[in-house]
């Protein structure tokens, strides 16, 4: 990253907090219309700071290599294909992955940024799904908070030398999880409960959204995993190159 | 793939499978209405009062009505479409990669 690049960040990041803190602010698709304009607001500008930060670590990885876009268009493929499939639950409703773990453990939290910007967009703009006033809100929780999530999940179990399906699975599902934790706190921030405020507003949310997604998580993580052994199987030199594997490793640890 | 690793993925696939159909088959009466619909009915249990949202889609703005189910699914099977193309091209050019023994050269 240039000198430029950080600056502008640290710049953004400066005006989202003043922002952030100077209102006291106070679904993974949050639909449209149905959050507040001040909300729309602020967790727009909170978003700005790390999609800017997911380009330039985008185009300073593209610029080091450029073929590192192949696994970079699979992993927002792999977005795409895992936010579009509605499936059912077992609490009789239907709700839909995020797929933004993959991303997240190949490229970092903050390139997935721009990829879950991309998919909210199209379901936006096409499908009535999300909306433009809460695509900020969205963008948080879908490409920001559950990336973020998954990235710190996946390194802590390496560290503990938790094997590698293990941690993309955990990382996966858990990202997923918080993905609809934030939105319920999205939610409950705007439409606090008159008997027990936020809070009590939070658990009403999470409770709608919880029991749902704990399956979808499973399976996100469960699907996440799938992708990874393929990769893992068939396209060892691309993630030697964007340092996903070491050099010396081999390319399935089973395989040792 | 190793065998271990093409055993392990058969497992989940079957995981898969299963973790979509037993909610299918031992919830018979649901409608499966989406969770993000829930979501708005809750706003309006916590706040007491029923919402009226203040913006509505842009599609929906344009056509003056809701998007036709019909349609909504389309759209959706394009962005499933779009998203399986890309990934399971490349998978496929890495797939036929391997199977020449050139695992080292560029896609």
């Amino acid at each position: 990253m240039t000198k430029t690049q950080k600056k502008i960040i640290l710049l953004s990041s400066c005006i989202a907090l003043i922002l952030g803190i100077g209102t006291n602010s106070g679904a993974m698709h949050i639909m449209e219309g149905y959050l507040p304009l001040g909300y729309c607001v602020i967790w727009g500008v909170l978003c700005v700071p790390f999609v800017l930060a997911g380009y330039f670590s985008i185009r300073h990885r593209l610029k080091e290599n450029r073929r590192a876009v192949t696994l970079l268009a699979m992993a927002g493929a792999f977005i795409f294909i895992i936010s579009s499939l509605k499936i059912p639950s077992v609490t009789g409703s239907c709700s839909h992955m995020t797929g933004t773990g993959l991303g997240a453990i190949l490229f970092g939290p903050a390139s997935v940024s721009i990829l879950g910007i991309i998919v909210l967009l199209f379901q936006a703009i096409l499908l009535a799904h999300g909306g433009l006033t809460t695509l900020g809100a969205n963008t948080f929780s879908m490409a920001i908070a559950g990336p973020f999530v998954s990235y710190g999940i996946y390194a802590l179990c390496r560290k503990l030398k938790v094997s590698r399906s293990v941690s993309v699975f955990l990382s996966a599902s858990i990202g997923d999880l918080f993905t609809y934790c934030v939105t319920s706190f999205q939610l409950a921030l705007a439409y606090p409960s008159e008997s027990g405020g936020v809070r009590s507003s939070f658990l009403k949310f999470l409770a709608v959204f919880a029991p749902t997604q704990l399956p979808l998580a499973v399976l996100e993580g469960v699907l996440t995993v799938i992708v990874m052994i393929a990769l893992e199987s068939f396209a060892v030199k691309e993630l030697k190159e964007i340092g996903f594997l070491k050099k010396e490793e081999t390319a399935n640890e089973q395989e040792k | 793939m190793s065998r271990k690793n093409k055993k392990l993925v058969l497992i989940l696939s079957i995981i898969c499978l299963l973790l979509v159909f037993i909610p299918l088959f031992t919830l018979r009466g649901a409608d499966f209405g989406g969770s993000d619909d829930q979501g708005s009915e809750t706003i309006s249990e916590v706040t007491g009062s029923t919402y009226t949202p203040w913006a509505e889609p842009v599609l929906e703005k344009l056509l003056g009505g809701t998007v036709p189910a019909e349609m909504e699914t389309l759209f959706f099977c394009v962005q499933t479409a779009i998203g399986t193309g890309i990934l399971f091209f490349f998978l496929g050019r890495m797939y036929e990669r391997k199977k020449l023994g050139r695992n080292n050269s560029d896609l």
